[in-house]
């Protein structure tokens, strides 16, 4: 089954906006799927659409086999959203928002106070049920967001840049409990602007650009479409200057920070053995961040490059 | 959703609701109280004594049914308009939008609680009118069916104005430019039979008029409709075809996501 299947959606705005352009996508059940794409591309719509705060113009859209349109409550039941901005009264308590959140699923009162403890101390959030929303930090702010989507315990969890403009600690915690819900079997949708992120949390990917579907894959397979990969060495002792005829691409970035470019094909056992040779020691090594991203650029420029012809 | 889950749905609407005007009664309680206190004591006990007879009866006891009737629409009307527009411009209205709540029952919800709203404030109005006046009902039956059902037209013609304000001046141009003229022309203060035959024909076509009009009928026994040929049914089936006719507007808009979709 999927948890969700869209066909040929599309969405004009009032004044001639295409945001969607008919777009297909298909999302297992049990999925961490990564929807990404620039600022404008249509990710927000396409979950707006998905969410009924969207008016689509056209196309279908399926929420675990039951078409939004045919079966409105139904789909509805199954779907928690966290979206990209605070949606909840600030003036309201914590507390309140999410048990309020669960009664308009029609959770019995219990079952609604059940829920939003559980969610509220997973998310760390119970020492502050009484507080008003609006005296909560940013990062508080977006825990209240999640816990206010799960609290209806959905099949299929949306987040439209959950962690955007949270500290690291946050961002991480955050991370582990998504991680945590998708293996217990939630199918979880992510946007967001951290490639880092998605690289981390999502087995398959989408990339939407310009209101079209770019492209659609497993991470997996998207990141061995690399051309080249960068990685990063931390020395043991400081290095002034570097052997000539590595054979690879290095750049001293200081001198116990080394960084070279790998090309497709190369491997990495020749520049262990040159830098050894050359009786340089290597403490630890790691992948320079930005694989994901540099991929992602090259496709959104394909795509603007082909728009514009 | 079961109707257990939408009862339970619906419980959740009106309780957020009732929470929020009770949240902040020093800004939705006190201030009619105080209002209808004021009128109380400049037009009822000051001018009134000069003014005598109105309509057959003791300016203030005249007065007093017009005067709840008065704070029964305005309290419903702002309640709905307010909560409704604020949730629209904090985005928490998103909170709804997402859940499986049918539209039927968002209006019901946000209704019940301007309905709510609405009897509390013209119950506080009632209590500080028995302390000028020693009033009696002559129909209860009709005064709390009139009461209700305008408080109802009243509150679906609030979140008709909230679906289609854009911002927060958009909510207060109808109270203020429509709604108290056409209240106070309404016969709150005065009677129509006062009017010359050109301005009594014109303020028939006030429908606040019919409902103040069949309060006071519920309340005293007697009203400006009969003395000028119009029965209370009239007024009743007036008001059963206005409510009708705003609760099928307000659904085909939120159909339609008039305001609240983009």
């Amino acid at each position: 089954m999927k948890a969700l299947s869209i066909s040929n959606l599309k969405k004009e705005y009032t004044g001639g906006l295409q945001a969607l352009k008919g777009i297909d996508l298909e999302v297992n059940q049990g999925d961490f799927f990564a929807l990404l794409g620039p600022n404008g591309a249509g990710k927000s719509t396409t979950i707006g659409v998905i969410s009924s705060l969207v008016t689509k113009t056209s196309g279908q859209v399926k929420i675990l086999d039951i078409d939004i349109d045919e079966n409105h409550s139904l789909a509805k039941k199954k779907l928690g959203v966290v979206g990209q901005e605070v949606n909840f009264n600030q003036f309201e308590k914590v507390g309140d928002i999410i048990r309020n959140q669960a009664g308009y699923h029609g959770l019995s009162f219990k079952e609604a106070r059940e829920n939003a403890k559980y969610y509220m101390q997973k998310l760390d959030i119970w020492d502050k049920r009484n507080e008003q929303a609006r005296k909560l930090s940013g990062g508080m702010k977006r825990r209240v967001m999640v816990a206010k989507a799960l609290v209806n315990n959905p099949e299929l969890l949306i987040l439209d840049e959950p962690t955007a403009g949270v500290d690291i600690e946050l961002r991480r915690s955050l991370w582990d409990f998504l991680t945590e819900i998708n293996n217990e079997g939630t199918t979880i949708i992510l946007t967001t602007h951290y490639l880092e992120e998605a690289e981390r949390l999502c087995r398959n990917i989408a990339i939407i650009d310009s209101g079209e579907i770019v492209e659609n894959t497993s991470m997996q397979e998207l990141l061995t479409r690399l051309e080249e990969e960068t990685f990063i060495f931390d020395l043991k002792n400081p290095v002034k200057v570097l052997p000539k005829n590595l054979g690879y691409e290095a750049v001293l970035e200081n001198p116990q920070k080394l960084k070279v470019t790998i090309g497709k094909g190369q491997g990495l056992n020749t520049i262990f053995e040159v830098l050894s040779n050359s009786g340089i020691q290597i403490s630890s090594m790691r992948n320079d961040t930005g694989r994901l991203e540099e991929l992602f650029m090259g496709l959104v420029d394909s795509n603007l490059n082909g728009s514009e012809r | 959703m079961t109707p257990l889950e939408q009862y339970r749905a619906l419980l959740t609407i009106l309780y957020k609701e009732i929470h929020r005007f009770m949240r902040i009664w020093t800004q939705t309680l006190i201030p009619p109280a105080v209002m209808i206190m004021l009128y109380f004591v400049i037009f009822g006990t000051l001018i009134g004594k000069r003014i005598g007879q109105m309509g057959g009866f003791d300016y203030m006891q005249f007065m007093i049914p017009g005067l709840i009737m008065m704070s029964v629409i305005s309290n419903s009307y702002s309640n709905v308009v307010s909560s409704f527009f604020g949730q629209k411009f904090a985005r928490s209205i998103e909170e709804l939008l997402i859940t499986p709540l049918p539209h039927y029952l968002i209006l019901l919800g946000w209704v019940l609680g301007g309905v709510a709203r609405g009897l509390l404030v013209g119950g506080i109005v009632t209590l500080v009118s028995l302390w000028f006046y020693d009033l009696s009902i002559s129909n209860w039956t009709l005064s709390i069916f009139v009461v209700i059902s305008t408080s109802i037209l009243f509150s679906l013609g609030g979140f008709l104005n909230a679906l289609f304000a854009e911002s927060f001046d958009d909510i207060s141009i109808i109270p203020t430019f429509i709604m108290q003229p056409l209240i106070y022309l309404g016969g709150v203060f005065y009677s129509i039979q006062l009017l010359p035959s050109f301005w009594q024909t014109v303020s028939l076509a006030n429908p606040i008029l019919y409902m103040i009009n069949a309060f006071r009928y519920s309340i005293l026994g007697a009203s400006d409709l009969e003395a000028l040929g119009f029965s209370i049914n009239s007024a009743i089936f007036m008001i059963i075809a206005f409510i009708i006719l705003f609760a099928s507007i307000c659904l085909w808009f939120l159909h339609k996501g008039r305001g609240i979709r983009t």
